[in-house]
């Protein structure tokens, strides 16, 4: 009943091409907009529950964001492309420390030529795009390697590029600016004279943010450049003799992602984070958000926001849960039990769904249309 | 004369855990060859294998069996925890995902991962211990050609032997044996092996079954080296460049390619190391991985079944 598109009619190619044709849609998405743009904020200013605390905010709702909009960036690369990756911590990790260099300046002295290439420090936000900008070339070199290779092959050589800078940036002082524990901290973010300090003003950074680049990608694999992406995962040979160019469609693919990736990493590292080392950008990362694009569904936008928020949520709720319940169990057998329930899960998922939950909702709409009928 | 006895001694050494790498690569390459699963859980297997032998071997002589007997039924214990595992990730993992794409199937044997360290650690507990199979001493060789001699160490020497055996033994039981006859079958064509009456899931549990074994004989050699402990599941991400080296599909391969990234990591660590800041050991053997697969992307030795586009 509420769900039913009869009686809206396109009478423009622009409604015919928009990007939500559906009434529904877009007043469910403006309500969610809404929500998470005034009604969080709000309730979080006057303390009103859920937010009596931070938590839900900083612990959840923050990393969520940051870790969606990663995803996004893996699910470009993997569900749209066909391109698999091991990579995506990597290239977090580069657009944190690009972001970094760049907002505490960059010096780079040439000994033996007699120069030196100095940039004096640049504002946050330049230095944040400008990382996510390091990350799409650095994605841009390691994808070269697609071009001849695939599937689980492309895999180990995106995974070259995950130990090679996890390496880099432990062992390159220079990236760390000589900084002796190899832990490095962000600088003040300042925004066009404002200081985002507090969680609600992070929250909202990283949202809009977030709320951009989804936006930029939803339309991006709309578009020619995203069916040339879908027409290469599909049937490489078959796209080529259309005349796709799989060179362009591939690098830009992986300069794409590791855009939206590294600006993730950016945001992860500033504005979560505040102070981190190599390791919040390891291979488990990569795997995380491998994760959360399987489960989410691949070649969904929406599927990266509901696989992050699972696969962020399902650890904390597995957490809590022996607590709640009141079990007598050691914080080791809670760990190890969360290990093996998650483990579980994610199996129990790949095989009852292996499209993800992204498929699971749209079917869920297509029975939405038809009810109360079955048919 | 001192310059050449210690690039024989960096050699030697990296030659022998190249063979250890090959250990842990050979259960990988078991496994794609008969299913085309790319098994991520091979290094928690190695674990799960090391876990149950030690704590069996602990209990055992602390209940005053001698050493020996400890020795046979530990190793007897784990073999079975293995077949276990084995028929379990048969029976409700890779039987009912059969025919997905491959990366459904990594990641879930990603799942399957955690499961097993999740269990395994439960079960057995989560710290190190120490397990003394074999000699772990070093012997010098030729102190006559070079002054000090050139150190080799004995439990690497054992690895080499194990591993020297292992391989001829899969390679006998896949050549001469009616069950190897049918593992090379199903690992040409599942369809074709499938309708001339070969029992699929049974062959894919002997498999998963041979890979456990693997993983117990290469936690004996690496828990002796290690000790026993949760760093172990680690070996599985340095066994993927020994693969791509190796080939994905070859035995020799694996052995050739852990030959390879052992020596190549401990040459280029000892001579290139100190001028670019150490710890190239970490990423050595993924770069020439990568420089592998855009020269000869099926491997050294690997069939041609990679897609070339």
């Amino acid at each position: 009943m509420l769900y039913r598109e009869t009686g809206q009619f396109k009478t423009t190619y622009a409604e015919d091409i928009a990007i939500f044709p559906i009434r529904q849609d877009r007043i469910a998405l403006a309500v969610l907009l809404g929500i998470a743009f005034i009604g969080v904020p709000l309730l979080a200013t006057f303390r009103i529950w859920p937010f009596g605390s931070d938590y839900l905010l900083w612990a959840i709702l923050l990393p969520f964001l940051i870790l969606a909009l990663a995803a996004i960036g893996t699910n470009i690369l993997v569900g749209y492309c066909g391109q698999i990756s091991l990579g995506s911590g990597a290239f977090m990790a580069i657009g944190a420390y690009s972001a970094y260099k760049l907002a505490t300046g960059v010096h780079i002295p040439f000994a033996a030529l007699g120069f030196a290439i100095s940039i004096p420090p640049l504002p946050v936000l330049a230095s944040i795009l400008l990382g996510g900008l390091m990350s799409a070339a650095a994605g841009i070199l390691f994808g070269i390697p697609s071009l001849r290779i695939k599937g689980l092959y492309l895999a180990v050589a995106t995974l070259a590029a995950q130990f090679f800078f996890d390496w880099a940036f432990l062992r390159l002082p220079w990236f760390t600016n000589y900084a002796p524990s190899g832990s490095v901290n962000a600088p003040e973010l300042v925004f066009f004279g404002l200081v985002v300090r507090t969680p609600v003003e992070r929250y909202l950074l990283c949202l809009v943010f977030v709320t951009l680049l989804a936006m930029l990608a939803k339309n991006l694999v709309r578009g020619n450049l995203g069916r040339q992406w879908m027409a290469i995962r599909d049937m490489d040979i078959a796209a080529e003799l259309i005349g796709i160019r799989p060179l362009y469609a591939k690098l830009t693919a992986f300069a794409v992602s590791s855009f939206i990736i590294g600006v993730a990493g950016a945001l992860w590292a500033f504005v979560y984070l505040g102070s981190w080392e190599p390791l919040a950008f390891s291979i488990d990362r990569s795997l995380e958000l491998l994760f959360m694009v399987i489960i989410g569904g691949l070649g969904s936008i929406m599927g990266s926001f509901i696989g992050a928020a699972f696969i962020l949520i399902a650890p904390i709720m597995l957490n809590v849960l022996p607590t709640e319940l009141g079990l007598p169990l050691s914080t080791q057998t809670i760990t190890h039990l969360q290990f093996i329930i998650f483990g579980s899960l994610i199996c129990y998922l790949l095989i009852k769904e292996p499209h993800g939950f992204a498929r699971l909702i749209s079917i869920g709409k297509e029975k939405l249309r038809l009810w109360p009928f079955p048919y | 004369m001192i310059a050449f006895g210690q690039f024989l001694e960096v050699l030697i050494g990296g030659l022998m855990s190249g063979v250890l790498y090959s250990l842990v690569a050979l259960g990988f390459v078991l496994i794609f060859k008969a299913s085309g699963v790319f098994n991520y859980a091979q290094g928690a297997m190695v674990l799960l294998a090391g876990l149950a032998l030690v704590r069996a071997l602990d209990l055992l002589v602390a209940n005053g069996f001698p050493l020996w007997v400890a020795v046979v039924l530990g190793i007897g214990f784990a073999a079975v925890i293995m077949a276990a595992t084995a028929w379990l990730i048969e029976r409700f993992v890779v039987g009912p995902l059969v025919n997905q794409d491959a990366l459904t199937l990594f990641m879930s044997t990603i799942g399957v991962t955690f499961v097993i360290e999740g269990v395994a650690e439960m079960i057995f507990g989560s710290d190190v211990y120490p397990l003394q199979l074999f000699p772990t001493d070093a012997w010098f060789l030729f102190e006559g050609l070079f002054p000090g001699g050139i150190l080799v160490n004995k439990l690497d020497v054992w690895g080499a032997l194990i591993a020297g055996i292992l391989v001829a033994g899969l390679a006998l039981f896949f050549q001469r044996t009616k069950t190897g006859r049918a593992l090379r079958a199903v690992a040409d064509d599942h369809l074709a092996a499938h309708s001339v009456g070969i029992p699929i899931s049974w062959i894919w549990f002997v498999v998963w079954l041979a890979a456990g074994l693997v993983a117990l004989v290469a936690a004996t050699v690496w828990g002796t080296k290690l000790g026993v402990q949760f760093s172990i599941t680690f070996l599985a991400l340095k066994a993927l460049p020994v693969l791509i080296i190796g080939g994905l599909t070859s035995i020799p391969g694996a052995i050739v390619g852990g030959l390879i990234v052992g020596a190549g990591e401990k040459i280029a660590e000892v001579y290139l190391g100190p001028s670019i800041g150490g710890g190239i050991e970490y990423w050595f053997a993924y770069v020439l991985a990568l420089a592998v697969l855009l020269v000869r992307p099926q491997g050294l030795f690997g069939e041609r079944i990679i897609e070339r586009i």
